[in-house]
Order: C-alpha cells, then sequence, then structure tokens
C-alpha cells in the first residue's frame, strides 16, 4: 500500500514533466502535420541556459528568463527556418527538425562541453515537503507539480477563453479552412510554434535540475515524448495529458512489479523451463523491460486506434 | 522514417570519419590510434581521454619516446558502436598504423579483439596491436582472449575482488542493481562470486537489472531499495544511470551506502555532488588523494601539473603505465613491429606513478595492478571536479591480492 501511494505521487510528477514537453509538441504536431524532431532539444537547452541564467539572478529569474529565450529561439526558427522549408513539403520540414537535433546538440556540447553541469534544486526548496509513510517528498517536486498545473490550466484558458485560442483551435481541426478564411495562417504558426518552444523551455528549467542537466538529455527525452504525442492523439490536449500521465505511472509501476510472463502462466498449470527459445522472452521480469513498455503501447494504440486516444484526425 | 533516419546516420558518420582523420605529421613519429565515442551520448568519457592522453604524452615524449621518436595519437570516433569500430579498425590497418587503443565499451572492445586476430591471420605482412584500455569484461581474457589483445587495466573481476574486500565489516544485507548490458551483467555475475567467497555473512536482498540509460525516474526504485532493508546498493552503474540514482535516495531521504564501481569516472562527482558525502564509495585505479596518503611528491606534481590546466580529476595512472610499457617493448623490440612488441611486453614488469609494482601477464595478456578502494568525503587535501569534496583511500589490493586464475586458452601466431 505505501509503496502503491509513493509510486501514484511519482508517476504524477514525472507525467506531468512529460506532459509540459508533450503539449507543445502536440499543439506544433496537429497544426504543421510535422513530427518537430528538436523539441526534446529545445528542453536541454531550456536547462542548459536556465544553469547559465541561474548563476547570475538566482533560479526563479531564470525560470522566467530561460523559457522566453527559448520561445524566442522558437519563433526565430520557425521565421527563418521552418516556413521556408514549408514551401517544400512535410519531408523537408522533417528533415529540417532532424538537422536541428544534431545542430542544438553540437552547439551545447561547444558551449558548454561535453561534462554534466552542477545545476541544483535552489535551497529555498530544497527540503522535505512531507514524510509518507517513512520516505520523503521532496518540496521540489511538489513545485513541478504546481508548475505544471498552473502552466495545464493557462494554456487551457489561453486556448479555451480567447480570440487567438479561437483561431488557433480552428487551425488544429480545419487548418485549410482558417487559412480560407482569411487568417494570417504563419503567423498563428509562428506563435504555436514559439509557444511550444517556450513550453519546452520551461520543462527543461524544471526538468534540468529534478534530473541531470548534459548533453545526452534530449536524447533520453526525445523518444517518450513522441510515444506520448502519437498515444494521445492529434490535435487534443486532452488526450495528451492522460497519456502524459499514463506513461509517467506505467514507467514508475513497471519497476516495483517483479513478476514476469511465466509467473502469470504457472498457475494455469503451465510451467516454463528449461532453455527453449521462448525461455528469455518470458521469464524476464516486468521491472527489467519496463523502459519498453510505452513503445509497446505506442504500436498497439497504432494497430487499433490509428488516430490515438482521443484524436481527432488520423495520424 | 527509419530510411530518413539510417541516411542521416550515414552523412554524419562520413562526414565525421573524415573530419577526424589526422593532418599528415611534418616529423616521424609512432602513431596509435585511438578509437573511442567522439560524438553521442558518451563523447564526454573520449573527449576527456583524448586529453589525458595529450597530457601523458608529453611525459613520455619528454623521457624520450622510442626509438628516439615521439608518441602520436590518431583518434577515430566509433559512437560506442561496434560497427563503427570495425570500419575505425580498417581504416587504421589501411594507413599501416601498428597500434590501436580502445578504451570505452566491452561490446567495442569484443568486437576488436576479433577484427585485430582476422585481421592479423589474413595479413600476417600488415599486423596491428589491441591494446585495451577500458573494454573491461572479464570474458576478453578469459574465453575470448587473444594473442593480439593486451589489456592494461583491470577487468570487472578484479575490480569486483577489491569491491568486496573493501566492504565495511558491519555490512550484512546488500542490493545489487545493475545496468542490463554486458558490461553490467558481468559486475552482477562477478560480484555474486566475490560475496560468496569472501564474505558469505552478506545476505543478497535484492539483484537487479535495469535497462541502461533507459530510466527517467529512480524513486520506485529507491522504494524498492527500501522496503528490502539493504544497508548498501553496489553498483555498476554510471553516468546519469547512477546521478539520477543517488539523486533520487537522497530526495527520498534513504540512508544506505553506495558501494559503485564507476562513480569517480569524470562527470560523475559533479553530477552527485554533496548529495553522496560519505555514502559513496567506489573502486579507482587512482585518485588526486594517493600520493598525499602514500607520500609520494613526484606524483602529486604529475597530478597538479593536470589540475592547473583542467576542472576534472587526473585518474589515469594505467594509461601513463600503458605508454611507459609500450615505449619500453618497442625499445626492448628494436621496431614497432606489432609481432616483436607483443613478445617483449608478455611478462614485462613496471613500475607505476605511484611506486607499486604491476605485471602483464603472459598467459592471457592482462596487466596486474593495484586498485584503491576509496570513499566521497569533505576530508580530503583535492577535493574532485571543484565540488569540494573529493576521494580518501580506504583500502588498497595490491596487484598480488588482484592476480586471479585465468581460463584462457590462447592461440600464439608461429611468426
Amino acid at each position: 500500500m505505501e509503496t502503491l501511494l509513493i509510486s501514484v505521487l511519482n508517476g504524477l510528477v514525472y507525467g506531468m514533466l512529460l506532459f509540459m514537453l508533450a503539449s507543445g509538441l502536440t499543439l506544433i504536431f496537429s497544426m504543421m502535420g510535422v513530427l518537430n524532431f528538436a523539441h526534446a532539444s529545445i528542453y536541454m537547452l531550456g536547462a542548459y541556459l536556465a544553469f547559465t541564467i541561474s548563476q547570475f539572478v538566482g533560479f526563479f529569474p531564470a525560470l522566467i528568463i530561460a523559457p522566453i529565450l527559448c520561445g524566442l529561439i522558437g519563433a526565430a526558427i520557425e521565421i527563418w527556418g521552418l516556413r521556408r522549408a514549408h514551401q517544400n513539403g512535410h519531408i523537408a520540414e522533417l528533415l529540417f527538425t532532424f538537422g536541428l537535433v544534431f545542430i542544438i546538440q553540437r552547439v551545447v556540447q561547444m558551449t558548454w562541453g561535453m561534462l554534466p553541469m552542477p545545476y541544483r534544486v535552489p535551497p529555498s526548496l530544497d527540503f522535505p515537503l512531507f514524510v509518507l509513510y517513512g520516505s520523503n517528498f521532496p518540496a521540489y517536486r511538489g513545485f513541478m507539480l504546481l508548475i505544471s498545473a498552473a502552466m495545464l490550466l493557462s494554456t487551457w484558458l489561453l486556448l479555451k477563453k480567447t480570440r487567438v485560442g479561437l483561431i488557433i483551435q480552428a487551425a488544429l481541426t480545419h487548418p485549410h479552412m482558417v487559412s480560407a478564411l482569411g487568417h494570417n495562417v504563419p503567423r498563428v504558426f509562428t506563435t504555436v510554434f514559439a509557444g511550444g518552444c517556450l513550453l519546452a523551455g520551461l520543462a527543461g528549467v524544471i526538468g534540468g535540475n529534478y534530473q541531470t542537466t548534459e548533453p545526452g538529455m534530449a536524447d533520453s527525452m526525445g523518444p517518450i515524448v513522441f510515444v506520448v504525442v502519437v498515444f494521445g492523439g492529434l490535435g487534443s490536449l486532452a488526450g495528451c495529458f492522460v497519456a502524459s500521465i499514463v506513461m509517467g505511472m506505467i514507467q514508475t509501476f513497471a519497476v516495483v512489479i517483479d513478476y514476469s510472463v511465466a509467473d502469470v502462466l504457472r498457475p494455469l498449470g503451465l510451467a516454463i523451463s528449461g532453455d527453449t527459445l521462448l525461455t528469455e522472452v518470458l521469464t524476464v521480469p516486468v521491472a527489467r523491460i519496463g523502459a519498453l513498455l510505452p513503445f509497446v503501447m505506442m504500436v498497439t494504440i497504432l494497430f487499433f486506434r490509428p488516430r490515438g486516444l482521443m484524436g481527432t484526425r488520423d495520424t | 522514417m527509419l530510411l530518413v533516419r539510417g541516411l542521416f546516420a550515414t552523412v554524419i558518420a562520413f562526414s565525421l570519419g573524415i573530419a577526424a582523420r589526422p593532418a599528415a605529421a611534418a616529423e616521424d613519429t609512432i602513431k596509435v590510434a585511438y578509437i573511442d565515442p567522439f560524438s553521442g551520448p558518451f563523447a564526454s568519457g573520449g573527449d576527456e581521454f583524448l586529453k589525458v592522453f595529450g597530457y601523458i604524452l608529453q611525459k613520455v615524449n619528454a623521457d624520450g619516446g622510442a626509438l628516439g621518436k615521439k608518441f602520436e595519437v590518431v583518434p577515430f570516433d566509433d559512437k560506442l558502436q561496434p560497427a563503427e569500430a570495425l570500419i575505425a579498425l580498417k581504416n587504421i590497418t589501411d594507413q599501416n598504423i601498428p597500434f590501436v587503443m580502445q578504451c570505452t565499451g566491452s561490446n567495442v572492445g569484443a568486437a576488436l579483439v576479433d577484427g585485430v586476430s582476422k585481421h592479423n591471420a589474413r595479413n600476417p605482412d600488415n599486423r596491428i596491436l589491441y591494446l585495451n584500455c577500458g573494454a573491461l569484461a572479464t570474458e576478453l581474457t578469459n574465453e575470448q582472449c587473444d594473442f593480439w589483445q593486451f589489456r592494461f587495466t583491470g577487468n570487472v573481476e578484479m575490480r569486483a575482488a577489491a569491491r568486496i574486500k573493501a566492504l565495511p565489516a558491519d555490512i550484512k544485507k546488500v542490493y545489487l542493481l545493475n545496468q542490463d548490458y554486458l558490461f553490467g551483467q558481468s559486475v552482477q555475475h562477478d560480484t555474486k562470486k566475490w560475496l560468496e567467497k569472501l564474505r558469505p555473512d552478506i545476505q543478497i536482498v535484492g539483484d537487479e537489472l535495469m535497462p541502461f540509460g533507459k530510466v527517467q525516474d529512480f524513486s520506485s526504485y529507491v522504494a524498492k531499495i527500501k522496503a528490502s532493508g539493504a544497508q548498501s546498493v553496489i553498483t555498476g552503474n554510471y553516468n546519469r544511470d547512477l546521478n539520477l540514482l543517488i539523486k533520487a535516495a537522497v530526495d527520498d531521504g534513504l540512508n544506505v551506502r553506495f558501494d559503485t564501481y564507476l562513480a569517480h569516472l569524470i562527470g560523475g562527482p559533479t553530477a552527485i555532488g554533496s548529495a553522496g558525502e560519505n555514502r559513496l564509495s567506489s573502486v579507482t585505479e587512482f585518485h588526486p588523494n594517493v600520493p598525499v596518503e602514500l607520500n609520494k611528491p613526484d606524483a602529486e606534481a604529475f597530478d597538479n601539473g593536470w589540475r592547473a590546466n583542467h576542472d576534472t580529476d587526473f585518474s589515469e595512472v594505467p594509461f601513463l603505465t600503458m605508454f611507459q610499457m609500450l615505449a619500453k617493448a618497442i625499445d626492448k623490440a628494436g621496431s614497432t613491429d606489432p609481432m616483436k612488441v607483443a613478445l617483449a611486453l608478455e611478462d614485462m614488469k613496471a613500475t607505476d606513478m605511484v611506486g607499486f609494482p604491476v605485471q602483464m601477464r603472459k598467459e592471457d595478456h592482462q596487466i596486474s595492478m593495484p586498485y584503491y578502494a576509496a570513499h566521497f568525503t569533505k576530508d580530503v587535501k583535492y577535493d574532485s571536479e571543484k565540488t569540494g569534496l573529493g576521494w580518501k583511500t580506504d583500502f588498497i589490493a595490491s596487484s598480488e591480492d588482484l592476480t586471479l586464475p585465468t581460463t584462457c586458452k590462447m592461440k600464439r601466431p608461429k611468426s
């Protein structure tokens, strides 16, 4: 029971971090029809910028400045890069963002070096918030939950209650109609791309010291975010939210499960022993392959429901 | 999509391959090719080692090099991929470079042992010698041993023996957590073997393999460790797999020791920081406080020469020993012919920078060398990576202690 509750909390924190990253990506993906490969790289950039800025002015100003910088970088990428590539079709855009991944990675390595940065949780948040069955729940995780919930609320308000949101929403589901109605669709694209990058940057600021700030952080976060977006469904922020929480929970809970397929089959009278072709596959505990589960789920959902959990359009 | 990815990887591999090609040396040098990751997620290791080799070569070349010539290291990027390493090996043999070193990754090491062996069998007039400076899997000098490979660093089993010998006597319950690939499994196997042999009083309360480099949130592992009642986590994890684990444990308030194999690796102290104070230990080849503890001013001066220009630690004494032994072997052989040098290296005795004896065993081409088990504390003269904390030796496992039996049945070439 105690492990369950702690795992739920930890899964929630990780899921919300995923959501911050994935929400921006899902907006961009839905609108432009292009997976922005460089999204996780912006996340990394956010963490590095926050580290550098926080050395001069402290963590809390960095929490504001770094995401804004990331948003500006995103806007620049869209205006001077993607917009040109867009004229040559989706593949060109895709390849463009794919190239960006390597360029940003290299720029980060050349600017900050290859080693992890000593980017730490600010002292004012570095204490246990409460103790649960003898385990500390760090205040910083509570802070992360707070930030991501605030972000969720403000994104929702922006999309549902403002005129800008109205146009963005329309562009999500009917991009051609919106442009036919005479809206400045390129500007909407820029806004969404910059907004998505801003969210990724924000995730980087609070994820960078929750995990470690190092050149490999984009590679480790990239694939799982794509899974969340595809699983959640195109054009659906709610689906993205559910998918993030589900993925966060799955990864947290899988570690706790020490059973394998063989253990499930045993009560049914199917004992697996010896050295058959399938022994390894059937006896490996779930904990050992936990990181694989999100990908299995993505493949499954693409098979049975190609538009994702709550998607409005086919992928 | 996959096609696109592969295409890009190829283009990039190609461009980097060209970039890594050396400029023609102006003077006549003894070239030593160096294969390691210089791009991708593990680039920090290769990049750092390359700087270390630069520093070591200053000394070795100032001491006269070999045959009156200077050594030159020629880097090749393998991205920690065996296939890339074999392409690099082809490139190296095409350039007639007689020596190749590789210091990261047992999977790459295994591919190189095999690749070098085949190449030498097919091209007796263009042979090459593989100097293993960091592929640690024990198998490489046991079942997979080869005449053309010399390992200048301790294998996993030697490290495991030192690791278990250094465990405090009051530890009774341990938790094993390792990465699910060749190295992690090797650590898991050898740790259990030596626990059984040396510390039968210790109970293994958890034994687990985790996905290599894929876990983002370690709090569930921490919950499991806590539930098991372990006093110490023995782990071969390194890089983020270790840093995140320790971070999660500190956040949780879990009070256990982390008895690791590789926490002292570059970047580890920075990422872990004060979270590891007095609870983190590692098995090192050397650390900056060894010369202080053993009162060796020469070694201390050499280490300070590195610290003056770098934020990282110099702990790669085996690399220095390797070049010193190689220079001695080339001088003894009178040429850089890999066959003659290999024969000269066999059973060679030497003294490392600190003054301890080391020896290259003829039977399996495995060096015997001392290990320093140390813990991470504020109570040291030299801190690590400017963190304010550094390594303090708890236990020295001598090279006799770590001379272990081998199962190697080496095939020796006739000429």
